[in-house]
């Protein structure tokens, strides 16, 4: 038994982004020993999968239920668990919904769960994942034996190329109790973009000295063109200055985006540890003695105030609006 | 309203991490010890469930070795009313110790029982939501808002993009997020009284479960950066790096 489960998250009617990815990582586990991959759709009503044989599904599993018209943990988690004898691994995106699902699954599968996977791998009867732990201070490898539910962590893998078949078969689901309803998402007023899933991350820390001054941060993430997400250090967050939700660091989110741009924040260990894993780090601080700038990859010391509005105007011109 | 809390104590989120002799856990030399920051929304929501209601029991729980009853004594100074010591080594496997857990407090008459959303040691983001599933209750994972009236909860957790809410019968398993309330301080009176609360010691045996831990690591230091330079005529420079060397724009 070498195949893998992909359950798919779905938004809306329509495929999350992220589908791909979480294929990819699947593959990897089920091409370790000439396995298989089913994307499972949970959903009321048709998707459009057709582009999931080309990201790596063999088949694309399709359960109806008009409960899954939003958001279903409680039937999702008895689909997948009741064909969960089929497979090796089950995989989810652990986004804030796949991390919901995962450990449901598991226990209704009877199986161990790893959250927040950044790496994995298959070998004999066993899968071998390596997760961040102490919220990024630490790496943890891990062995999980028989089937196991495995939750990767969102950029932890690259769409591949696979030219699968991808075809779509329904599978039952199975009867279960509806014991938490949940409702349509209402978006953010701030956009759709979290911090979390960002290419690019603008955060602002307590030399910013006042709430207001939040406006250089959305206007330099503005000039992003809808890529860019604004964050917090936690200081200003429990000082009410951010929403909680726009947290990096140890009691906040971990963050990976391609830029991270700091700004007014010192580094504590705890913001350090949400952060570090960025692609590219850039620090703008008046002090220059500043932690952040020991795992800045670029730093510019001086008054933010200043360096602001001329790194947004840079950005603008560079993006060409 | 009888309402549980399940808590872990975990290393203070400002601790240096250095890997322990074992090298696959830390080192805990010199490292304070703290209540999982998340497991306070979770006892604060419960203190403030009981006195909304009017009347009660808090329960505070906790699995693993008796350093765990210092976390809960700081449960007790907060206002809980008694603690439950499960006295015995957690798994790797967080379904063994959710199966521990689920164990004791079937038939406890629970309305609520509240975790922390995820414990900032071992980031396993799974107990609560594996002990909802063993006692088949309702469940809501990291959740921001809580309000309980006529047996019923409403509540919404934070989702990429929005906020998701979510509704269900009592009784219940929530786990709490950063948001949902202000946890109070253990006061000099609650400290006092809580001497005198009732601790209760359990000894429980975890299985080992299907997970092993193969070794933990410091992860690659970052290589050292530059500073480009002062100012805003710095800027330039910066861009010219960003968009040339890093290509990230």
């Amino acid at each position: 038994m070498a195949n893998v489960l992909a359950v798919l998250e779905i938004r809306g009617g329509t495929l999350r982004k992220g589908a791909a990815e979480l294929l990819a990582a699947a593959r990897r586990i089920a091409d370790a020993a000439g396995g298989t991959v089913d994307a499972l759709v949970c959903a009321n009503g048709a998707v459009d999968t057709s582009a999931l044989g080309a990201a790596g599904a063999d088949r694309v599993l399709h359960a109806t239920h008009a409960d899954f018209a939003t958001y279903c943990p409680d039937g999702m988690s008895a689909t997948a668990a009741s064909i969960a004898s089929q497979y090796r691994a089950m995989v989810v995106a652990a986004t804030a919904t796949g991390k919901d699902l995962a450990p449901r699954i598991a226990a209704r599968a009877n199986v161990p769960c790893a959250m927040d996977v950044t790496s994995v791998d298959a070998a004999g009867d066993v899968i071998r994942v390596v997760r961040p732990v102490y919220a990024g201070k630490a790496l943890q490898t891990v062995e999980l034996r028989g089937t196991a539910v495995i939750a990767v962590r969102p950029g932890a893998y690259a769409a591949v190329s696979a030219s699968k078949g991808g075809a779509v078969e329904s599978v039952a689901t199975p009867a279960f109790t509806r014991r938490l309803e949940v409702g349509a998402i209402k978006t953010s007023d701030k956009g759709a973009l979290d911090v979390a899933e960002a290419r690019v991350v603008v955060s602002g820390g307590r030399g910013l000295g006042d709430p207001k001054h939040f406006a250089l941060l959305d206007e330099l993430a503005a000039a992003f063109g809808g890529e860019a997400a604004v964050g917090a250090s936690r200081a200003v967050v429990d000082a009410g200055w951010a929403e909680h939700g726009a947290q990096v660091g140890q009691t906040g989110k971990t963050v990976a985006p391609e830029l991270y741009i700091a700004v007014g924040i010192s580094g504590a260990i705890q913001h350090l540890a949400g952060m570090r894993t960025a692609k590219v780090i850039v620090a703008i601080n008046r002090d220059k003695d500043a932690p952040i700038f020991k795992v800045a990859d670029y730093g510019i010391v001086g008054d933010l105030f200043e360096v602001m509005p001329a790194l947004t105007a840079a950005v603008k011109a560079a993006k060409g609006h | 309203m009888k309402i549980a809390v399940c808590l872990r104590r975990v290393p203070d989120t400002t601790a240096k991490i250095v890997i322990g002799a074992s090298g696959s856990s830390i080192d805990e030399a010199g490292i304070k010890f703290v209540p999982n920051p998340y497991d306070e929304y979770a006892v604060e929501a419960a203190i403030a469930l009981k006195e909304q209601a009017g009347a009660g029991e808090t329960v505070v729980v906790g699995l693993g070795g008796d350093t765990v009853q210092e976390t809960l004594r700081t449960a007790l100074a907060m206002g809980v009313d008694r603690a439950v010591h499960l006295q015995g080594a957690p798994s790797a496997d967080g379904l063994e110790n959710a199966r521990v857990l689920a164990d004791h407090l079937r038939g406890g008459g629970y309305d609520a029982i509240l975790f922390g959303k995820l414990a900032v040691d071992d980031y396993g983001q799974q107990t609560g939501a594996m002990v909802a599933e063993l006692l088949e209750l309702p469940c809501a994972t990291a959740i921001t808002k809580l309000v309980v009236a006529d047996g019923r909860a409403s509540v919404e957790r934070e989702v990429e993009g929005g906020v998701e809410p979510a509704s269900c019968a009592l009784p219940a398993v929530f786990t709490c997020d950063k948001g949902l309330n202000n946890p109070r301080l253990p006061s000099l009176k609650g400290i006092m009284a809580a001497k005198k609360k009732p601790l209760e010691i359990t000894p429980v045996t975890v299985a080992a479960g299907g997970v092993t831990i193969v070794s933990l690591a410091l992860p690659p230091e970052r290589a050292a950066g530059r500073i480009v330079g002062e100012g805003a005529a710095a800027v330039p420079a910066l861009m010219q790096l960003l968009t040339a060397e890093a290509k990230v724009i």
